[in-house]
């Protein structure tokens, strides 16, 4: 384990619910993970395990009502997030962290100018001079290889594709060069093609400023080319650990395994393809009325008396890799 | 852009001419003339003398010839002469103007600089005790006629001061100006402002949904700058569209409230004017009024332009 000053981020306990009409739900439950400088991380998961949640909840941005942060702590550079008043939590945001979304055709303002949108991010955390922000604006616009930066600058979001609109939040993201960006599915909503040149982007940038990275996808092919460590995520709560070469190598926990199964893959020429993608059977479970013991046990072929009864600790299996399931052990012969 | 303002300019002219065609006949519909008006008083008429007046004022021409001969005097700035007092009309209805303007200006000033923060606010703070109360305000305010409004102020005023608003023709600070205007301003424009509350407030829930909304809290915008710089600068195109329309329907609140606070404008002039079937004042009149109403519905459509980057105007 690298020393706590290394540390980016260090969340633990973290625990976000949200209050429905049909009741209390505990979107993030129970929560820790830490990220070091440069390091990625990726959370993964299928949609509504609690990614997103988690991302919202790093910025204290969940919606309350009718979410809210319940326990835990958020350290950002030793400070806890979760302590902070909003008007020092404002100071913060944008600033020592910071996040891109899934949407860009929708996350920048329509009326406001690429340009002003950044000066924006840069001025409410940088006592400079608009004209030295315009600088910045177009140096980062520049910087995330958007051709002709100035002229870009001046335009609005609808004149620009899909992908130079998160190219100019990425810039938007990392004007203040954050400690650490949180990428939410940032290459979901793009083609297939620009999808691997947004993902080197960020990680060329994040190279570059030494910043820390956490990448929500659900995508495993992402995780691969990208993290150095995963998080598995299965209804609120952290399955698994660990390094991206471990999890990938011998996954502990049966989701982690029936999500990699369901990777389609592509034959080798001269090999029939396989006939039908492996599904994980059923759904998410809902998150009001959740099983009392581990939540993937209705779904996993593996599931014994024991599963349905208590929930399977986080455990240790060497070198880091941890993992929630009394069957861990067993994952990797029956698969 | 040249193309579209050609465009654009031309339909104004054909909208015009259809209105000056509207009011010239519905006018000649309604029955009785200022001759039937002024003669009915006096019981036994000798028909020619009628005929006489009736030539002297040229009403007795075909319909076409009477058309053609105020579209064309109005084109060439010959306004005619007013029925009753027999000055020209033009003089009788420009130093009529400035009061109504003022008045009309007041108002839309109220109810953009009243409706618009409470609409913000009320859909910020939506769901809460404070949304409800201006919720119920906008509500009264569009359900309240204001001539009924206006008849309640006047009497609430004798009431606590004894004493109620008198025109003051001629202010002589910009504060008494006001003090002058502001009420029967007030009376006509809370309908506007309650209107224009509600429209700002179910255009900004719409947008505080918006994904940029939360982008900019992400970079630690205050709550402050979201709601107003972020927020409303998106929501505003409905309430412009509201106020401008608003604009136009001013005219007719403003009769009723000119007659209720008797105040020398040109909304009750006009009244005055249709009663004595005055042609010259009601025709010029309505058309000054129609050239106002088309070129604020054209400003609007401007304003659309300098509010919304993607709303261009091509040929």
């Amino acid at each position: 384990m690298a020393d706590k000053t290394d540390l980016v981020l260090d969340v633990k306990n973290l625990k976000t619910v949200f209050f429905t009409n049909s009741g209390l739900f505990k979107a993030v439950d129970d929560l820790s993970f830490s990220v070091r400088r440069g390091e990625t991380l990726a959370i993964v998961g299928e949609s509504g395990c609690g990614k997103s949640v988690t991302a919202l909840s790093l910025m204290r941005l969940v919606p309350d009502p009718p979410g809210r942060i319940v326990g835990g702590s958020v350290a950002l550079e030793g400070t806890d997030l979760l302590a902070l008043d909003e008007s020092e939590m404002r100071s913060v945001r944008g600033n020592r962290i910071s996040m891109i979304f899934q949407e860009p055709m929708t996350s920048l303002n329509p009326v406001m100018r690429i340009g002003d949108q950044i000066v924006e991010a840069v001025r409410l955390h940088r006592n400079i001079s608009s004209k030295e922000a315009q600088g910045i604006a177009v140096e980062m616009l520049r910087l995330v290889r958007i051709p002709e930066p100035a002229r870009r600058a001046r335009e609005y979001p609808h004149q620009l594709s899909g992908g130079m609109r998160q190219r100019a939040m990425i810039a938007m993201a990392l004007a203040c060069r954050p400690a650490l960006l949180i990428a939410d599915e940032p290459t979901t909503a793009l083609d297939v093609t620009i999808q691997a040149q947004i993902l080197a982007l960020i990680l060329d940038l994040q190279k570059e400023l030494g910043t820390g990275l956490v990448l929500i996808t659900h995508d495993l092919g992402v995780v691969a080319q990208t993290a150095q460590r995963v998080i598995v995520m299965y209804a609120g709560r952290k399955v698994e650990e660990a390094s991206v070469e471990a999890l990938f190598a011998a996954p502990k926990h049966p989701y982690t395994r029936g999500l990699m199964a369901s990777i389609p893959a592509v034959p080798a020429s001269g090999v029939a393809a396989q006939a039908r993608l492996n599904e994980i059977p059923g759904t998410v479970p809902s998150l009001v009325r959740l099983p009392q013991g581990c939540a993937f046990a209705p779904r996993c072929k593996l599931a014994i008396k024991r599963c349905e009864a208590e929930y399977p600790p986080l455990s240790d299996w060497g070198g880091g890799h941890l993992a929630a399931c009394w069957r861990a052990e067993e994952v990797a012969e029956v698969a | 852009m040249f193309a579209y303002l050609v465009r654009r300019l031309f339909l104004m002219l054909v909208t015009l001419f259809g209105i000056s065609v509207v009011i010239f006949f519905l006018l000649r519909i309604v029955p009785g003339n200022i001759v039937d008006i002024l003669f009915a008083a006096a019981g036994y008429v000798d028909p020619a003398d009628k005929a006489n007046l009736e030539k002297e004022l040229g009403i007795d021409r075909p319909l076409i010839v009477q058309y053609w001969h105020w579209i064309g005097g109005f084109l060439r700035g010959d306004f005619g002469y007013s029925y009753v007092s027999e000055k020209p009309a033009l003089q009788e209805i420009l130093p009529r103007i400035p009061i109504t303007a003022k008045l009309a200006g007041l108002a839309l000033l109220f109810s953009a600089s009243i409706g618009i923060p409470l609409g913000v606010i009320s859909a910020v703070k939506q769901g809460t005790k404070l949304d409800y109360a201006l919720r119920v305000v906008s509500l009264s305010g569009l359900s309240l006629p204001s001539f009924w409004l206006g008849l309640l102020i006047l009497t609430a005023s004798v009431a606590m001061f004894g004493q109620m608003p008198i025109f003051n023709p001629n202010p002589k600070t910009w504060l008494e100006a006001f003090a002058t205007y502001a009420v029967p301003a007030a009376a006509v424009g809370f309908r506007s402002a309650a209107l224009t509350m509600r429209i700002t407030r179910s255009s900004m829930l719409e947008v505080l949904r918006q994904d940029y909304i939360r982008t900019a809290r992400a970079k630690g915008a205050s709550e402050a700058a979201v709601n107003y710089h972020h927020a409303l600068k998106n929501a505003i195109l409905p309430v412009i569209t509201v106020i401008g329309i608003e604009a136009a329907f001013l005219i007719g609140g403003l009769i009723v409230t000119e007659t209720v606070f008797n105040i020398p404008g040109v909304a009750r002039f006009l009244v005055e004017a249709i009663r004595w079937r005055d042609y010259p004042i009601v025709q010029n009149l309505v058309m000054f009024i129609a050239v106002v109403v088309v070129f604020a519905n054209f400003t609007v459509d401007m304003l659309y332009a300098v509010f919304d980057p993607r709303i261009r105007y091509t040929d």
